[in-house]
């Protein structure tokens, strides 16, 4: 059985009509559909046993802390992460960059550089160049090749002993490259410098084994792979993470507090302050489980026959040019495209009358739309309950776009 | 594609001001200029104006690089912009835009509309 016709029929959003036609939903780039069962362990959670965490003493209190904890063990595993104080739950993949951005800037002085890449998402810059600000710290960038490619010749002339961080994309949310993160992180290492993987659009999709990657940090975001909003996770290896100074205050972030100084508590409760996303939590273990029981390798395998088969659909296409790396093997579940003579978000909007919901604009990465030399581009992006046939309705509905405007 | 679905989105205005604008261009011995970006999509629209001795709107061109809906909106303000006294022009409103434009235009599109509008009221103000 396909894997598309093991899922579909558990995520009840993919019934929708939208503008008269079943709903073709290829933006899972941005956030994915939920299956059932995260929908349900979240309302049950609710229903039968919310309490806040940690320091509840009674029934509800520990049943919430006992599920909110059962998660950062589900991540453990499916990481394959050494310890469960590795394991920090934040609200994203843009609050776990900023977090640890935030923290490494402190230890930033004048000289030091940090290394990204033209690929990134602005949520992998932005808080790079916040971390720089004010310190004399300057921020460079890893070249893209024309064909999506990380120009790796470039990286070795760029790194160098000033290097004090490379943070880069695990895959491209534009380009869907997948990026030699462990040669990367190894040469990287090599220097002293620290290593921040932006890993939201690999760990929906790739078997993940933070051992095999060899980074520092890792960071990835619930509501990609099929979980809520509002929960993501910050894997840091432990002594980096010790190494760590928090930047965010408040409760059940420390052992002892006197009125003009504290105790840092252990890993990873430390960078955790306030209450933290619990339903959400529930849902991420939900939606691990579900992952797990597809498998992510073939959950990997289905979406790279999706991709190859729009990169080739597509490429038919006169007027049409695709963007990023020509091997299947190279790309993640996206491919990013243009119509000649239309913008991409008429693109979009002429798509979305035929019930197919694609990405449009700079997708949050206007360095790589200007390397490019264009405005945008429209996305196609996948998950686990996209079809052949899904890729077969956008190919034709592009095929007949240029006549419509 | 329903034909009703077809109307409601881009409006026959919108498609023959895509086409086919009239005030596309530059605007060569233009005396104020404005620009700005659509955050949201990273459009830019510059907007160029040049006046008479009365102090009249008597040129104005826009370049860019825009949707079908925000390139129709930029031609559409430069028509209404264009011939009246400054003072009128900077009076020129996206409601008065859409008048003319037509269509159905969903909130997530509404910039299209008005960062034509804001960015001649900007140069304007030059």
């Amino acid at each position: 059985m396909r894997l598309d016709e093991r899922t579909r029929g558990d995520f009840p959003i993919l019934e929708r009509v939208v503008n008269g036609h079943r709903l073709v939903y290829l933006d899972s780039a941005a956030s994915s559909q939920k299956p059932r069962t995260v929908l349900e362990a979240m309302t049950q959670y609710y229903e039968t046993s919310h309490a806040n965490v940690h320091r509840s003493i009674h029934t509800l209190g520990e049943e919430a802390t006992a599920l909110y904890e059962a998660a950062r063990d589900r991540v453990q595993r499916f990481i394959g992460a050494t310890a469960r104080e590795e394991v920090v739950l934040t609200r994203g993949t843009t609050d776990g960059i900023n977090l640890v951005a935030e923290a490494l800037g402190r230890t930033l002085r004048a000289g030091d550089e940090i290394l990204i890449t033209e690929l990134e998402h602005h949520s992998n810059i932005i808080p790079w160049q916040m971390a720089a600000r004010d310190r004399g710290v300057t921020v460079r960038a890893i070249p893209v090749a024309d064909d999506g490619l990380l120009d790796v010749g470039a990286f070795e002339r760029l790194l160098g002993p000033r290097t004090r961080v490379v943070a880069f994309a695990h895959v491209s949310n534009v380009l869907g490259t997948i990026t030699p993160v462990a040669q990367l992180c190894a040469r990287a290492r090599s220097v002293g410098a620290v290593t921040v993987v932006d890993g939201a659009q690999a760990a929906p999709h790739l078997p993940l084994d933070m051992l095999a990657l060899g980074c520092d940090f890792y960071v990835f975001s619930g509501h990609k792979m099929l979980g809520p909003t509002g929960i993501g996770v910050l894997w840091g290896r432990r002594a980096a993470l010790e190494a760590l100074e928090p930047t965010r205050g408040g409760g059940e972030m420390i052992k002892e507090v006197w009125i003009d100084r504290a105790r840092w508590n252990d890993l990873p409760w430390r960078f955790e302050p306030g209450t933290p996303p619990i339903a959400e939590a529930v849902g991420l273990t939900a939606a691990i489980e579900y992952l797990e029981k597809l498998g992510m390798e073939r959950v990997a395998e289905h979406e790279r026959a999706l991709a190859r088969q729009t990169v080739e659909l597509l490429q038919a296409v006169a007027g049409v040019t695709v963007y990023g790396p020509r091997a299947a093997m190279d790309r993640g579940a996206v491919v990013a495209f243009s119509v000649d003579g239309l913008h991409a978000h008429d693109v979009a909007a002429l798509l979305d009358q035929e019930g197919i919901a694609v990405r449009a604009g700079h997708h949050c990465a206007q360095p790589l739309m200007r390397r490019y030399g264009i405005t945008g581009t429209a996305r196609a992006s996948f998950s686990v309950y996209n079809s052949s046939e899904d890729v077969s309705l956008l190919a034709h509905a592009v095929a007949g776009l240029r006549t419509q405007l | 594609m329903t034909p009703a679905a077809r109307v409601g989105l881009y409006s026959d205005t919108i498609r023959q001001r895509w086409r086919k604008p009239r005030f596309r261009g530059e605007l060569p011995g233009a005396t104020a200029v404005a620009e700005d970006v659509n955050p949201l999509c990273g459009d830019r629209v510059r907007m160029m104006l040049r006046f008479d001795d009365d102090g009249a709107v008597a040129g104005v061109r826009f370049t860019g690089d825009s949707c079908a809906i925000c390139t129709a909106s930029a031609d559409v303000t430069a028509e209404l912009a264009e011939g009246r006294p400054a003072r009128e022009a900077a009076r020129v409103t996206t409601e008065d835009v859409l008048a003319i434009l037509q269509a159905d235009i969903r909130p997530t599109r509404m910039r299209c509309v008005t960062l034509p509008v804001t960015v001649l009221q900007k140069a304007l103000q030059t």
